[in-house]
């Protein structure tokens, strides 16, 4: 295997609504200052590749139009996953395997303030048996929790903890939205969205961006003092009806920690891309994360929530954690599809 | 359902699942720039501060080099050059034009990108390197939109030299 790094990440504020700038003017200055902050030039990228969705957009191959952002003449080698930047990195890691590049960019970028983002997220459920009964992500995170509750699997308490955690540790990130002291007390006299979840359990809505720079080998050490180097990357898939998957535990990312080597050694600390207070916790759990593990230092998903640039962002959080010395090893996920259906795990080391 | 659809052996080939969302759209800031001045009836186009080229209309971003254009704007006339055309013989909605018509892509004078428009003129004159002029709606019905320019129509001028506009065939 190749050694790869993170060496560099840049990230826009999480806004509830950006104003006045479309998709691809969130990103621009991303791109720019990404570039500029490694010191490369795109004659030194080998190969591109983003994450974002056209239905956030509600325009047919948006996603074309980020790479005015990139600068794609001379023609550059490029690709496209319609998931979360979390993707398009493994992409990336995977061309980069094969010998096929030393350096990647990797970009997400999403404006879900612009429609319906509940409603649009029900047309990726089956388009058979469930899509047309449009049930919304909000709706289908509390079927989950309320299949969590029932059982004993956690408490009401222990999901507003999460949020009480997360938007404290948000309060040293500048790109968060969700930040502050909340009591667990008052959270919970809150009235219910969607029972048994209150408004604290929900990730906001953000408009947002985020990029990375990848570099193999000799090339990472040239580009970064101490690069995060990912030493174990994975992501499973659960099955699309919500009727054949045990909702009460997260089996893809385990399996995803797993392959990952989340368990070869002590986790510094760890990004969750979750959107739900439960399902928060499931992943906690599925990681096998000890009471040491300090999660969400920025804050998570549960703080900024940049649709298909979150959970690339939970990596370069991550990095950015193992380049300040905060942490020799730490692990990053990301999530995808309903009640966490697809996840990835990804594992960074800085020595 | 009839109970005879129910019953009936053979698969289900038609199910119905109609899918609509609102959006509230937002052209962006440069693109926004743009519609507000062609609804005075200016045109504005937005120069790459790596190599000076004029991109037109405006645009965040220079998608050759991948840099932030955030300078001032530069306003171009209506007035340019026909590099290529088509002639249209199947009918469009929307086109102020009898069929056929001529689809044009046309170099704006001191712009290094093309505008697709219209042409009005006879078929048997159009050539590449006439020069067209913008033919615009009445004042008083100007909106944020392209639509404002009508068509495009010859100046009658000595065409452009080929050199002028070879770049953009």
């Amino acid at each position: 295997m190749r050694e790869i790094a993170v060496v560099g990440f840049v990230q826009s504020p999480s806004l509830r609504r950006e104003p006045n700038r479309n998709e691809v003017e969130i990103l621009v200055p991303v791109i720019a200052e990404l570039k500029k902050s490694v010191g490369i030039t795109n004659d030194q990228i080998g190969f591109v590749c983003s994450g974002s969705s056209d239905y956030l957009a509600g325009q047919s191959f948006a996603f074309v139009a980020g790479l005015d952002a990139v600068g794609a003449w001379p023609p550059v080698s490029e690709s496209h996953v319609e998931m979360d930047g979390a993707w398009a990195l493994y992409e990336a890691w995977v061309k980069m395997q094969m010998g096929y590049a030393d350096v990647a960019l990797v970009y997400g970028f999403g404006k879900p303030s612009m429609g319906d983002l509940p409603l649009t997220m029900a047309l990726q459920l089956d388009p058979y048996s469930m899509m047309p009964l449009w049930p919304d992500a909000i709706s289908l995170a509390a079927l989950q929790a309320r299949l969590l509750l029932e059982n004993g699997h956690l408490t009401e308490r222990e999901m507003a903890e999460r949020a009480v955690r997360d938007r404290r540790n948000a309060k040293s990130n500048p790109f968060a939205q969700l930040k502050g002291d909340f009591e667990v007390e008052k959270l919970l006299s809150e009235p219910m969205l969607a029972s048994p979840l209150r408004k604290h359990d929900c990730a906001p809505i953000s408009d947002g961006a985020s990029g990375i720079i990848l570099a193999a080998g000799e090339k990472a050490k040239e580009l970064c003092k101490r690069p995060a180097w990912i030493t174990g990357i994975a992501h499973i898939l659960e099955p699309m009806e919500l009727g054949v998957r045990d909702l009460t535990r997260s089996r893809s990312s385990e399996i995803a920690a797993h392959r990952a080597g989340v368990w070869r050694d002590k986790v510094d600390a760890a990004e969750l891309s979750a959107p739900f207070t439960h399902q928060q916790i499931l992943v906690e759990r599925a990681l096998g994360l000890s009471a040491k593990t300090r999660v969400n230092p920025s804050g998570g998903a549960l703080a900024g929530n940049p649709l298909m640039a979150v959970g690339l962002s939970r990596i370069g959080e991550a990095a950015q954690q193992s380049w300040r010395g905060g942490a020799d090893r730490a692990v990053a996920h990301a999530t995808s599809g309903p009640c966490l259906q697809q996840n990835l795990v990804c594992v960074l080391e800085g020595n | 359902m009839s109970e005879q659809a129910a019953q009936a052996p053979g698969p289900v080939e038609v199910m119905l699942a109609p899918v609509e969302l609102e959006y509230t759209f937002s052209a962006g800031q440069s693109a926004s720039r743009f519609l507000r001045a062609i609804a005075q009836g200016k045109l504005l186009g937005q120069r790459c501060p790596v190599d000076g080229r004029v991109y037109f209309p405006t645009r965040g971003s220079c998608p050759q080099h991948g840099v932030v254009i955030d300078g001032e704007p530069v306003e171009l006339k209506d007035v340019g050059t026909l590099v290529t055309y088509s002639i249209v013989r199947v009918p469009s909605q929307n086109i102020p034009l009898q069929l056929p018509y001529i689809t044009a892509q046309i170099l704006l004078d001191g712009a290094n990108t093309i505008l697709m428009h219209l042409l009005n003129c006879k078929l048997e004159d159009v050539h590449m390197g006439m020069r067209v002029k913008a033919v615009w709606k009445p004042r008083d019905q100007w909106t944020t939109s392209v639509a404002n320019i009508l068509y495009f129509e010859p100046t009658g001028e000595p065409d452009a030299p080929y050199d002028s506009y070879k770049e953009h065939i």
